[in-house]
């Protein structure tokens, strides 16, 4: 973010609020980007001669008379094959000590694809993980989010996916990551050796909140230099973005937007859309795939920020610790990815969304049986090889520590069905049955 | 004169324009951003300054910017060549967009202007016409495609001449209509129609009084949408609402399909002009897409515009029946529209109702599903608007303005249920909340009595009552335990059980089930009450329940079935072996 020779300077202003200055200036464009007092902010509203302006590292101790010069131009990346393997902050400057990167300046935020050129994803994203790939099956292009209490391993799950998935490039943006997180990310992309795929954007937790704004468009304009310009797969990571909502409900507030519901901006769906619909799979074979992180309030799915976001992604990814075996898994009964039809039995074996549907329904028979335990209920028969079953499902497929291929899982899900179960009470299809089915083994 | 203007403020996609004449309410104006023109329409004046809301992005926009009135509100072009087009909410055409990206500021001509048809007359020299007669016909696809006296006419005319059978563009002159003043106007194949007023061109609106197939069992069986009905569908995310809606669109009994996906996921869009020009019409054997309109305005396009998507969809919807066809309208979602109300009467500092909404969403909801409707035309023959919208309410609270609103407007609510979706029981749609107020309709039931059988309705009525009990039972025994309620609650419950697996329940992916032709429904539904008739003696709930998971295995393979053919007979000689010994 270079100074330029043509910079208008204004040194009165009007208003301030923790978030935002005002100030009188003339020939002012919106979304312009200018330096208050050495931060960067960004026009956010104009009103005849009145401009504000979003005030990204926080408006403490800049007095009335501080120094305001405008770019004349709206935040940008310089984007080109250099960008890989470094760490930037939300403004696109490196934080890793290497050189400014040299390349094509981009706006960021910048137009949607044509919906008419996108291409309908089907290419399945392997992740070893039995919750995932047998029932919640991962597509190129998609876009989808874990929803997890803070106390749960998301970071370390989404790293493990990404890690395992056959893309061409990773990129992170970090929203209020804490330093720990942030250098747990960087460990383990440097431990795989993937370092040269990677691209970071980091706001940490130590970093001004509303800085975290501008980090899901920096992100997506290396992705989409990479997705478009190099027909790349392109896998983006977002957590957390709670964390980026909050960022914005505190924009509005100070400028004296009316809250919708839960506190937010009544614009939150837009806000949240903008940046998932980035997600894309492209006629030239490039694609960005979008995983992201949003913390729950003790699994509050009807708050305003998981609300909205399950509206606009495709499918979530609900992680919890099953007490039964201590491990934490992907909740096959919340879970869903939208998108798995189009790779299930296709790029799949023909028994997968059979297999998947009838272990789900028994986990479920099993959740009955249990609620019945809970209440001092006699089980029956059915219901004691339920329990028995969830247990050894949970462990061998759900657990998040499992990493098998798909055509495993398939089978280890017959070998559960042939142990615990009669042919009629699994209701499977009897042509695959005929095909598939394993006695129980004694 | 054109009034023009220059802007004075900008809060995103709000912006003030100072202006130097008359403006109306809605009128469309252009604002020039270093030459590219950025479409807006007026929403408020107050005094010399107008509120216009601007469908594009505003960076860069400046005060002083220069701004220019056209004159007229949003409006659509209407003619033939709309089948199977992919619009925006502004009714650009999709397919003629250059780049990978969206360019600001470029529009494109919804109709190809070059492209010659078919044209047949209809009206004859000296016959007197009113706005939405029929001047003569051409072919899109297989479709009928009426050539209409403009709906912006008015009074009577009379017809001078018609064009000759012969090949003609939309821009030809096919007709001269001479006024009650005795004044000449031409007529083409094309009118334009502000899309925020309803049209008009049709002699009554009568009670809807047939009911429109849709091959969901859950639908038709238990709770029909009449032709020319309104029925929304609220429910969470992730029950299963954009499964159930692509259903309709490629089952439903409608000559036309127009599907407005207002704020929602671009890739859903994808999926339909993927799929739809592949699939075939179960009516008709054609394509589907050739009877398909997109009106696409997803949920990262600009909010503005998302407005307008919903009401193109109904101006387009409303052209066709006045063609005489049957048109069927989803809209997915209608909380996306309310939403873009919301942010705008945010921006413009209205006082707001309930959850931030304007205070006359109701109203507004209400006075665009009236839009929908069975009519008779002028010519004496009929046309339909069916319309079904999905609401997505806010944490899957129904008790939200948007679903209330709606609740007041549509006849059908065919509530999705997060605990069925939970527990994978697809379409969700909730046997017992969801409800079709047409099965009140004396019309209805006389029509059902002949279309399907006598006393059809009594039957559904049955099936309802089967389910309300089971699940009374279910509760009973949540709470007693299985060996603390009498063996008949177990009965009570495995029957309304195997309504659900085998009725309610059906696999929108599969070939066979995902498609249930009405016979077929009435086959299943007499089967099943059958069995439901009877009375059982078990010993303990173990043997009920086993013996019922027997029954709905059999008829769950008789559902993946081909209907009446061999394997088919096979299972339902297997379920009778089964019903003999109880």
């Amino acid at each position: 973010m270079s100074e330029k020779a043509f910079q208008r300077i204004y040194t009165k202003l009007t208003a301030i609020t923790k978030a935002t200055v005002t100030l009188e200036a003339q020939g002012v464009a919106n979304d312009e980007l200018a330096y208050v007092a050495g931060r960067l902010a960004q026009v956010v509203k104009i009103k005849d001669n009145s401009v504000t302006l979003q005030v990204f590292g926080g408006t403490e101790n800049i007095p009335t008379n501080a120094e305001v010069t405008f770019f004349g131009e709206p935040p940008t990346l310089n984007v080109s094959d250099e960008l890989a393997g470094r760490f930037f902050n939300a403004y696109g400057e490196p934080i890793d000590g290497g050189p400014a990167v040299e390349g094509e300046k981009r706006q960021i935020g910048g137009p949607s694809v044509n919906p008419y050129k996108r291409r309908m994803p089907s290419e399945l994203i392997p992740t070893g993980i039995a919750g995932i790939d047998l029932n919640n099956t991962l597509v190129s292009g998609q876009k989808i989010p874990f929803f997890a209490d803070p106390d749960q391993p998301y970071n370390r799950v989404m790293s493990m996916v990404a890690l395992r998935a056959d893309v061409d490039k990773i990129i992170l943006g970090g929203m209020g990551l804490t330093n720990d997180d942030y250098l747990f990310f960087k460990h383990e992309f440097e431990s795989a050796g993937a370092l040269h795929k990677i691209v970071s954007f980091v706001n940490t937790t130590d970093q001004p909140p509303v800085e975290r704004l501008l980090i899901p468009d920096m992100a997506l304009t290396a992705a989409e230099y990479f997705a478009v310009d190099k027909n790349e797969k392109v896998l983006v990571l977002l957590t957390d973005m709670t964390l980026y909502a909050d960022a914005l409900s505190i924009v509005s507030n100070r400028m004296d937007q009316i809250p919708s519901k839960d506190s937010m901006p009544g614009s939150l769906y837009s806000d949240l859309a903008k940046i998932y619909e980035k997600a894309v799979q492209l006629p030239s074979g490039g694609s960005i795939t979008i995983i992201a992180v949003t913390t729950l309030n003790d699994g509050d799915i009807t708050h305003a920020i998981p609300d909205n976001t399950g509206y606009i992604t495709e499918g979530q990814l609900y992680l919890r610790a099953d007490p039964d075996s201590g491990k934490v898994i992907v909740d096959p009964f919340r879970s869903l990815s939208r998108l798995k039809q189009h790779v299930q039995n296709k790029k799949t074996r023909e028994d997968h969304s059979a297999v998947m549907n009838t272990s789900v329904r028994l986990y479920a028979d099993a959740a009955n049986a249990k609620t019945k335990l809970e209440n001092g209920f006699d089980l029956s028969d059915y219901d004691l090889r339920c329990l028995d079953y969830a247990k050894e499902y949970a462990t061998r497929l759900l657990a998040i520590d499992v990493n098998i291929p798909i055509t495993e899982m398939l089978d280890t899900a017959w070998e559960l069905f042939g142990k615990y179960f009669t042919k009629a009470e699994t209701g499977l299809k009897e042509s695959l049955i005929q095909k598939y089915w394993k006695e129980k083994v004694n | 004169m054109k009034t023009t203007g220059k802007v004075t403020g900008i809060i995103a996609n709000l912006v003030t324009v100072e202006v130097d004449g008359p403006v109306a309410q809605n009128e469309i104006c252009f604002i020039d951003l270093d030459g590219t023109k950025l479409m807006a329409e007026v929403i408020k004046v107050n005094g010399n300054k107008a509120s216009v809301q601007v469908f594009e992005s505003t960076r860069g926009l400046q005060i002083g910017d220069p701004v220019e009135f056209q004159g007229y509100m949003l409006e659509v072009t209407l003619g033939p060549g709309l089948l199977s087009s992919n619009f925006d909410g502004l009714q650009n055409n999709l397919a003629t967009m250059t780049g990978v990206f969206l360019k600001r500021g470029e529009y494109t001509k919804a109709l190809d202007e070059k492209k010659l048809w078919d044209f047949t007359p209809i009206a004859k020299v000296g016959q007197q016409v009113v706005a939405a007669d029929w001047l003569g016909e051409v072919k899109e696809g297989w479709l009928p495609h009426k050539i209409m006296v403009p709906f912006s006419f008015k009074g009577t005319y009379t017809v001078k001449s018609v064009a000759k059978a012969g090949q003609y563009k939309i821009t030809d002159t096919i007709a001269t209509l001479t006024n009650e003043e005795g004044e000449e106007v031409q007529v083409n194949m094309t009118q334009k129609w502000p899309v925020k007023v309803a049209v008009g061109g049709y002699v009554e609106k009568p009670r809807p009084f047939k009911v429109m197939e849709t091959g969901v069992r859950t639908i038709d069986t238990l709770n029909p949408i009449a032709e020319g009905g309104t029925g929304f569908i609220p429910g969470p995310f992730g029950c299963g609402k954009t499964v159930l809606q692509h259903a309709l669109a490629e089952q439903a009994d409608a000559d036309i399909i127009i599907m407005a996906a207002c704020g929602e996921r671009a890739n859903e869009v994808v999926e339909i002009f993927t799929e739809f020009p592949e699939l075939k019409d179960k009516h008709t054997g054609r394509s589907l897409m050739e009877r398909t309109i997109i009106i696409c305005n997803t949920s990262n396009m600009p909010v503005a515009a998302r407005e307008a998507s919903v009401y193109t969809a109904m101006t387009l919807g409303e052209y066709y029946r006045a063609m005489g066809m049957k048109v069927l309208l989803l809209a997915d979602s209608t909380s996306r529209w309310a939403q873009a109300l919301r942010e705008m009467s945010n921006r413009l500092e209205e006082l707001p109702g309930q959850d931030g909404f304007p205070m006359d969403l109701s109203a507004i909801i209400s006075n665009f599903y009236a839009r929908a409707g069975y009519v008779k035309l002028n010519n004496g023959q009929s046309g339909s608007i069916t319309f079904i919208g999905t609401v997505s309410p806010a944490g899957g609270n129904l008790k939200e303005p948007v679903t209330e609103s709606t609740k007041k407007a549509a006849r059908c609510f065919y509530g999705l249920s997060q605990n069925r979706a939970d527990k994978k029981r697809y379409p969700a749609v909730d046997p017992v909340d969801s409800y079709s107020k047409y099965l009140e309709y004396p019309e209805i039931i006389e029509y059902l009595d002949e279309k399907i059988e006598k006393g059809w309705v009594d039957k559904v009525t049955k099936t309802k009552y089967i389910i309300r009990k089971g699940k009374d039972a279910y509760e009973q025994i949540n709470i007693l335990g299985d060996d603390g309620v009498p063996m008949s609650y177990h009965e009570q419950y495995w029957k309304s059980e195997l309504v659900d697996f085998v009725i309610l329940q059906q696999d929108a992916f599969d070939d066979i089930d995902g498609c249930c032709p009405l016979e077929r429904q009435k086959f299943m539904l007499d089967l099943i009450l059958e069995i439901c008739d009877r009375s059982f003696k078990f010993d303990n709930f173990e043997e009920c329940m086993n013996y019922f998971k027997g029954l709905i295995n059999i008829c769950r393979q008789m559902n993946y079935t081909e209907y009446e053919s061999e394997q088919f007979n096979k299972y339902l000689n297997q379920l009778k072996e089964e019903l003999k010994h109880e």
